[in-house]
């Protein structure tokens, strides 16, 4: 069972990372990238949102089987991503107005973090358990924190490293994102 | 056909189920805003300059609220937003002189250096190699960090020292804190005309006069024409004016040997009996050769050093006391 979930934590972080295996996320992982510590902020409410979405969805998925009716998990998971979202905005405004306002738009933007999208329904197609859906939830957030914020120190580096005109910026952060998810490539041997 | 039923009413009673919830946390989450708060929001620049000392407009009209702030903290939006904070927070605003920042060096067009920089454009990087080129080690820098970081575009390079342009300039300090030879200070506009000693270096005469030729050397002839005691006093071997006494009559720039003082950013012509057949020449270093770039670019260095000696000769007329 603990191997189980170990093996599930591994693939999550490292060989299967949401961001940079699997190409989901990418609108935050470039938008909130520009300085480490937004980046962490942002990388947290993942985590935290993840963890609660896999919860939640795990036992709404089981009732979906039972009534056949498996058709619905996006639309359902939809709803209770977004209501998450909400709920987790108010959380935060009234406990950490600070990093309420340093993570700005790109918080009701997890709403549309196709990562949280993509674990749950993962979840479900992998038909996982309660404990395992929970694992790669939380774990599937930390890969995504892991990648944001090496990311972010590398473009903070960026900022300061000369190139040319034209790839000055956004293009540069791109063909950085992709040497990135070149160097995760070389965790793929790592099945456990 | 179950299906078709059961799938409307299952999204329909978890779309409930969310909805109470959020509804529920809304209430429980919700945070208390004074509705003062937006309307002094509304009304703020929203440039998030920082002068207030509070991060940014919401931050400070948080301030304001709290009755942290005063109402008057806001430079940018100067007397009249003063008025209209005021008036949302039922107080009288009460405003002091305007302040501007004021670069304390005169050194423009100025080639002493002691080596040759070549790096990042940034004063906090030349400052860092061997306190900066300059053979004056309290001289602005001219690497334009401060034009950088001013969102008002109030200050500008002009032969590798920085000038602020006090109309444009709002008072947010953002200039003062970056610069890293400290070289900026924050002056009030008090008088109808502004004098200002820019120069800022506290090494001795000998010093000064090998390293720049405009520095203050210390030589008391400021103070010693001031009509007011006090308004310009020399300590640290650097002449300071205080502002709580300067009439601005400007009697200390005129006499002032060096061209350190400035009337309203402009060195004054000297005083026509000290020098009466040196004024003609006086006029252009004042205006013409002070102010022009020693080097716009196009001049070969045996004619930049051609206009280096005649800046000199002219400095010397105009200047008896000079003796070297």
């Amino acid at each position: 069972m603990s191997s189980q979930l170990f093996s599930i934590a591994v693939a999550a972080i490292l060989a299967n990372n949401l961001i940079l295996s699997q190409f989901l996320g990418i609108c935050p992982f470039m938008g909130v990238s520009k300085k480490v510590d937004t980046a962490l902020g942002m990388g947290m409410a993942v985590i935290f949102v993840m963890g609660v979405a896999a919860t939640v969805c795990y036992p709404i998925n089981l009732f979906l089987e039972a009534n056949n009716l498996q058709f619905m998990q996006t639309v359902a998971f939809i709803l209770v991503i977004a209501s998450l979202v909400q709920f987790v905005e108010m959380f935060l405004q009234k406990a950490m107005p600070s990093l309420y306002e340093a993570l700005g738009v790109f918080l009701p933007l997890i709403t549309t973090n196709c990562a949280v999208m993509g674990v749950v329904l993962q979840n479900a197609q992998n038909k996982y358990n309660f404990i395992e859906s929970i694992t790669y939830g939380l774990t599937g957030g930390i890969g995504f924190l892991i990648a944001i914020v090496l990311f972010a120190s590398l473009r903070e580096r960026l900022e300061f490293a000369e190139c040319p005109k034209s790839f000055e910026g956004f293009p540069i952060a791109l063909v950085t994102a992709s040497l990135l998810a070149l160097v995760f490539m070389g965790f793929s041997g790592l099945s456990i | 056909m179950t299906q078709t039923i059961m799938a409307p009413v299952v999204l329909g009673v978890l779309g409930v189920i969310f909805g109470s919830i959020l509804a529920f946390a809304s209430k429980v989450f919700a945070v208390e805003k004074d509705p003062r708060e937006e309307e002094i929001s509304a009304i703020l620049p929203g440039a998030n300059c920082g002068g207030c000392g509070y991060p940014g407009c919401s931050g400070y009209a948080t301030a304001v609220v709290k009755g942290i702030a005063p109402v008057t903290a806001c430079t940018p939006g100067g007397a009249e937003l003063a008025a209209q904070i005021g008036e949302i927070m039922g107080v009288t605003a009460e405003v002091g002189a305007r302040k501007v920042a004021e670069v304390l060096c005169s050194g423009h067009g100025c080639d002493k250096t002691r080596y040759d920089y070549v790096g990042l454009n940034d004063c906090r990087a030349i400052s860092r190699v061997s306190a900066g080129p300059l053979q004056c080690t309290h001289g602005c820098l001219g690497g334009a960090t401060c034009v950088s970081v001013c969102q008002f575009d109030a200050i500008n390079v002009i032969d590798g020292v920085a000038v602020v342009d006090p109309d444009a300039c709002v008072g947010c300090v953002q200039c003062v804190e970056v610069c890293p030879r400290d070289l900026i200070h924050m002056v009030p506009l008090k008088t109808k005309r502004h004098v200002a000693v820019r120069c800022n270096s506290t090494d001795k005469a000998a010093v000064v006069r090998k390293s720049c030729d405009d520095g203050c050397i210390a030589c008391n002839l400021c103070v010693k024409a001031c009509p007011k005691e006090g308004a310009i006093t020399v300590v640290d071997n650097i002449a300071r004016i205080n502002y709580d006494i300067c009439i601005g009559c400007g009697l200390c720039a005129k006499a002032c040997p060096r061209g350190t003082i400035t009337i309203d950013g402009v060195v004054p012509d000297k005083a026509p009996k000290k020098a009466p057949e040196a004024k003609k020449d006086a006029k252009p270093m004042s205006d013409g050769v002070r102010n022009a770039p020693i080097n716009k670019g196009n001049d070969t260095p045996a004619e930049m050093m051609q206009k280096k000696a005649e800046r000199h000769a002219q400095k010397k007329i105009t200047d008896p006391k000079n003796t070297d």
